[in-house]
């Protein structure tokens, strides 16, 4: 049976892409990295990690690609793994370009479907800045695929894990963490939202988002943005900004206000169930990616809305 | 001089993705007569750049790997304020996926024999797969930072403090040049070129080498674009139902309500 190395910086990221690994038909090991990772082996475990190599090393206290690209490799060596999954955060792609040129391999990031086909894997991502999704194959033996957090779910499947240790010897760090400052909790997560009430630019002012949360509060819904919302007008927290530098979510239902509907932005909504646009523009993008839509001046159709809402509860 | 510093910047020559159409009936995108564009977020790296220089008086090299437009398209880059510019263009790398992109990256920073810190984009504007600076920073062997929204450069230490910007926390590190950094947009707004900088660019030194020129065998290239293949590349089917309510806006809320209300999403 063809192996699977799976490594993520968080327990629920691990999870997903382990249960991932025994649905596509490998052998699932797991990789822990950092002076106190041991303590996590009996987690991967829980998702049907067989083996959970550890490195302890001092000098993989912080997160930094060249090293734990360096003890990675090392590991994929030891489990005789053919596949690595890696979560497609921040963190995980800083480090899987760097692990796939040491393993001169093939990769593919940002993965939203992964299958296996006579060995080989094939992937589906979105290409073309969101204009299509792009169906890859890896071709290389060793195949490294980094997968979207929240796109495969995870299954537990309790197994007794056997604990390698493995040691690398790694050099110094040349990149020092000063400091860490975790941000603030968002309030809300975009990716997990059943509903999301979602506001762009055609939103004229500030205290205009007053009326949004309101409408927001009627649905049960979470707000996201388009980016200039968030990073040149600064109403909203980046957390919020939706698309495919900010983040895909996946609700059931979608209220698109205001928002013209640019590639970039709607790549982060294509997942949702059922999507509405309000848009003054007939001719704006955001219709041809929703299911209804209101051609109108949001500023006239989201107080009627607020009313109708309020009347039904 | 003291603090001198040559700063790379790579450039991805990308289609213009808002002007890509696609064929009714087999969805394929129809990338004929597409004009080509520099990603946003090269645009940042590129910023980042000039303004280091602006600061400690470095040089700064447009990097970019591309097909024949490539030459013109460089001049907005040079009216940004990059002093002069090495061009990639070989039939071998077009359409290149990002180890084979790396690979021809590394040889022409290896040929060009200088550089101490190279600059690029978080993802590029087509594929935002940011692979391409882990894949660089491997080969040539330099410590990598990414996502950084604040950067500063000690020229007398050769060190950068940057600030890194990941999902849950912004990590505040320092990495000794050389290396090779990924920004975001947040790090600064891009500046427009005045029309007498736009007259200059055309002035400014171009080289343009080929995969043979780089020393880059057909082999390896070969090798490196075979890594993983693209089966299909089409839009996605449309399967949302576009329907839309016009005019009155209470008539129009009858009907989006009805028909959400059968949906049973609401």
């Amino acid at each position: 049976m063809a192996r699977a190395l799976v490594f993520a910086e968080s327990d629920e990221l691990a999870a997903e892409l382990l249960s991932l690994a025994r649905t596509l038909g490998l052998a699932a090991d797991a990789a822990l990295l950092g002076p106190s990772a041991a303590a996590a082996a009996e987690a991967r475990g829980q998702y049907g990690a067989e083996r959970v190599f550890v490195c302890d090393a001092a000098a993989l206290a912080t997160v930094w690609a060249e090293g734990y690209a360096h003890a990675l490799a090392s590991m994929v060596s030891h489990s005789g793994a053919e596949v690595v999954l890696l979560a497609s955060t921040r963190r995980g792609k800083d480090l899987a370009g760097r692990l796939a040129q040491r393993l001169e391999c093939g990769l593919v990031v940002d993965a939203i479907a992964v299958e296996r086909q006579d060995g080989r894997i094939v992937v589906r991502r979105y290409g073309l800045g969101g204009n299509t999704v792009a169906v890859e194959r890896v071709e290389s033996p060793l195949q490294v695929i980094a997968c979207l957090p929240h796109s495969f779910e995870a299954s537990p499947a309790p197994t007794e894990a056997v604990v390698v240790p493995v040691s690398v010897e790694l050099a110094e760090p040349r990149v020092k963490l000063v400091s860490r400052s975790p941000k603030v909790a968002a309030a809300v997560d975009v990716t997990r939202a059943e509903r999301l009430v979602v506001v762009g630019k055609g939103l004229a002012r500030q205290e205009d988002l007053a009326m949004i949360e309101e409408l927001a509060r009627l649905l049960g819904a979470e707000i996201g943005c388009t980016r200039a919302l968030a990073a040149d007008y600064h109403w909203l927290s980046e957390e919020q900004v939706i698309g495919i530098s900010g983040k895909i979510s996946r609700p059931k239902f979608l209220l698109s206000i205001g928002a013209s509907g640019q590639i970039q932005h709607t790549v982060g909504i294509l997942g949702a169930k059922t999507i509405v646009a309000i848009n003054k523009d007939k001719g704006a993008p955001i219709f041809r990616t929703a299911d209804y839509g209101i051609v109108g001046d949001l500023y006239e159709v989201v107080p009627r809305l607020i009313e109708r809402l309020r009347q039904r509860t | 001089m003291e603090g001198w510093v040559d700063i790379i910047v790579c450039l991805k020559q990308v289609p213009d993705l808002d002007k890509i159409r696609f064929k009714a009936d087999t969805r394929e995108p129809v990338l004929e007569g597409v004009p080509f564009k520099f990603g946003d977020f090269e645009k940042n790296a590129l910023e980042a750049a000039v303004q280091l220089k602006e600061q400690h008086g470095a040089t700064v090299i447009a990097l970019a790997v591309g097909n024949p437009k490539l030459p013109e398209l460089i001049l907005e880059a040079l009216a940004m304020g990059a002093d002069e510019a090495v061009l990639v263009t070989d039939p071998a790398l077009e359409g290149s996926g990002s180890a084979a992109v790396a690979l021809a990256l590394a040889a022409a920073i290896r040929k060009l024999g200088r550089g101490d810190l190279v600059l690029m984009g978080e993802g590029s504007a087509d594929n935002y797969s940011g692979q391409v600076v882990g894949r660089l920073a491997e080969l040539l062997g330099w410590p990598q930072v990414t996502y950084v929204r604040e950067l500063e450069l000690d020229a007398q230490s050769r060190t950068l403090r940057a600030v890194r910007d990941l999902e849950d926390a912004l990590e505040e590190v320092t990495v000794p040049l050389p290396c090779v950094l990924s920004v975001t947009s947040e790090l600064n707004t891009p500046r427009l070129p005045p029309l007498t900088a736009i007259l200059r660019a055309s002035r400014k030194p171009k080289t343009t080498w080929s995969a043979a020129e780089l020393g880059l065998e057909a082999a390896v290239a070969e090798r490196a674009r075979g890594l993983v293949t693209t089966l299909s590349n089409l839009a996605p089917a449309q399967e949302r139902k576009q329907q839309l309510f016009e005019g009155d806006v209470d008539a129009a809320l009858d009907g989006l309500l009805a028909a959400i209300a059968k949906e049973g999403v609401l």
